[in-house]
């Protein structure tokens, strides 16, 4: 389990993390998800124990992560997989990893084996890898303990579509077997696929967080009446808020069955009533994202 | 906002997980397995391997030529000894460089300190290792020494053999890992402190060369020219002593407790 509370870190007059709490829960696989630069690897660092925190604490399963003894039998982190000496072969780097963590030898030609990385693959030096092999070279520097904490910051990064889902099934595994996986991307389909629980994080800001159920579940109504006006009228008496979602229609916060209530208590006849589609965290996504490019679309006009 | 909810009966969140991390059966890493890893990450790289097999074989090369084209009855073991210190001299310090600096300039640091979060230990760990690498270059050094010293047939191979030369010499050694290892923290950039490790000393001399007035505070300051009497078989004086103080003071523990301040301070990226 991770537990990050009320953690802040500001770089000068930029707060790359801003008051930012959530719990990575053991059996589940959490998404920390967000566009770049909104905070994700200052967290890790963070749990980490590389960066301290100006404010709050940061625990893994009930400790400071610089109190756990010989961490990396508790937890498995990648924070950068292209962080490797260009001159070490693939296997001298799970070599050394398994000799600081007091591992015997075979553990290397094990991990190497779990995560795809061929005997031929492992002897050539980490300067000649695709970077789809130094994240599966990164994973089993992480994985090599045994640990039943994972942290991994863009794992998915660089891994062609075959390795995406092999990464699945093994981060699925790993949490079914009671560990805690929290992973962070920039792509909210990739978090989809993979995580039971979502952080959706922005300019250091936690967003929104729950599970991926809640998530994506549409929140909110949609509803059209025969009389849009009137219909916007009465739900306005009723004291729920709507907002027009073009097509004649009315999107609101509440259930169907109180727009119906009502609806039937004014008379009012009703065309179309349903759980609101398209996902409220898409939206919260892009927009996030937006509010980045539309930047630069912005200075673009301005020298235009 | 919503927020994480107990999971429902039956999913893999239900079931009893571990929220506390037990750690006590764990035991901590300790300093000796640090110490191996240190020394095995100072040859398994391509460069590092190369350049500890060239430092060997020329300080075996020169010995040799000495022993060739020398006088018969310079094949003393302090000679032999003393003309292989020069290429060892150039490169332990730039072990140890290489050993504190690799680490930010390939970023593997990121993994280090990950793995050993009180980075204090890994820089005590790379101390140690690189003392005990120079320790170890004596002793590759020395064995050829004897052999030749041996076989030589000086008037008197063994002059000045004792104990208080050995040891001067060891110190000398251990003088330039440090010098080099202080160096590299203060700088963390490996092309940086070499090139400074190798200016410094240079710089001193070519002042004191120019400016002769200043030769007497100089020497004060210049460890690099003080620490050379070590070598010299006559015994150091008293002031001998006190200018490498000086100058131990200014180049190796000034910016090795700068050195040793960033490493543990500074973020890791």
């Amino acid at each position: 389990m991770i537990t990050f509370e009320n953690v802040s870190k500001r770089y000068g007059g930029f707060t790359a993390v801003d008051d930012v709490s959530f719990v990575a829960r053991s059996g589940r696989v959490t998404g920390f998800l967000g566009p770049n630069g909104a905070g994700k690897s200052t967290s890790m660092r963070i749990m980490a124990g590389l960066t301290l925190p100006d404010h709050g604490v940061a625990t893994i399963g009930g400790h400071a992560y610089a109190d756990i003894p010989n961490p990396g039998r508790h937890v498995g982190v990648l924070l950068d997989a292209s962080a490797q000496h260009a001159g070490r072969t693939g296997r001298e780097v799970l070599a050394l990893t398994a000799m600081t963590m007091g591992l015997p030898g075979s553990s290397v030609d094990e991990m190497l084996e779990t995560v795809g990385l061929t005997p031929t693959e492992a002897k050539r030096r980490v300067k000649n890898y695709s970077l789809g092999m130094r994240q599966r070279l990164g994973i089993a520097n992480a994985l090599i303990g045994k640990p039943s904490v994972l942290i991994l910051d863009e794992p998915a990064n660089g891994l062609d579509p075959a390795g995406i889902h092999w990464m699945r099934g093994l981060l699925r595994q790993f949490a079914a077997d009671g560990g805690t996986v929290l992973l962070s991307s920039h792509l909210l389909h990739e978090v989809e696929m993979i995580a039971d629980d979502m952080v959706l994080i922005g300019r250091g800001k936690i967003v929104a967080q729950g599970s991926k159920q809640e998530l994506l579940q549409t929140a909110g109504t949609f509803v059209r009446g025969e009389d849009p006006q009137l219909l916007a009228k009465v739900l306005a008496d009723a004291g729920i808020t709507a907002t027009a979602s073009g097509d004649g229609g009315l999107r609101t916060e509440v259930d169907p069955i109180e727009i119906g209530r009502a609806a039937a208590a004014a008379g009012v006849v009703l065309v179309e009533l349903r759980p609101a589609e398209g996902a409220g965290l898409e939206e919260m996504f892009l927009q996030l994202t937006a509010s980045d490019a539309r930047e630069s679309v912005n200075s673009e006009g301005a020298a235009a | 906002m919503t927020t994480l909810l107990p999971a429902a009966p039956g999913s893999p969140a239900a079931r009893p997980a571990a929220d506390v991390l037990d750690v006590s059966g764990t035991p901590s890493v300790p300093l000796t397995r640090l110490v191996r890893v240190e020394l095995r990450k100072m040859r398994d790289t391509r460069s590092g391997k190369w350049l500890l097999i060239t430092v060997a074989a020329v300080a075996v090369l020169v010995m040799a030529g000495l022993f060739i084209w020398g006088d018969q009855d310079d094949r003393t073991f302090m000679t032999l000894l003393g003309i292989a210190f020069v290429p060892l001299a150039f490169a332990l310090p730039v072990l140890g460089i290489l050993l504190i600096c690799s680490e930010w300039g390939q970023r593997t640091a990121l993994v280090t300190f990950t793995l050993t979060p009180h980075r204090g230990r890994v820089l005590t760990a790379k101390v140690v290792a690189a003392l005990l690498f120079a320790l170890g270059a004596i002793v590759v050094a020395a064995i050829p020494a004897a052999i030749l010293a041996a076989v030589g047939g000086a008037h008197a191979p063994w002059d000045d053999v004792t104990v208080a030369v050995l040891a001067r010499v060891l110190l000398a050694f251990v003088l330039g890992v440090v010098w080099g290892l202080a160096f590299g923290a203060a700088l963390l950039n490996s092309a940086l402190a070499i090139v400074a490790y190798f200016l410094v000393p240079t710089l001193l001399s070519l002042v004191g060369g120019i400016w002769t007035g200043a030769q007497d505070a100089l020497v004060w300051f210049d460890l690099n020219q003080s620490s050379s009497v070590l070598f010299d078989s006559g015994p150091v004086t008293g002031a001998e002593w006190a200018h490498m103080a000086t100058g131990f003071l200014v180049w190796v523990v000034l910016p090795g407790v700068l050195g040793t301040w960033r490493i543990l301070r500074s973020e890791v990226k």
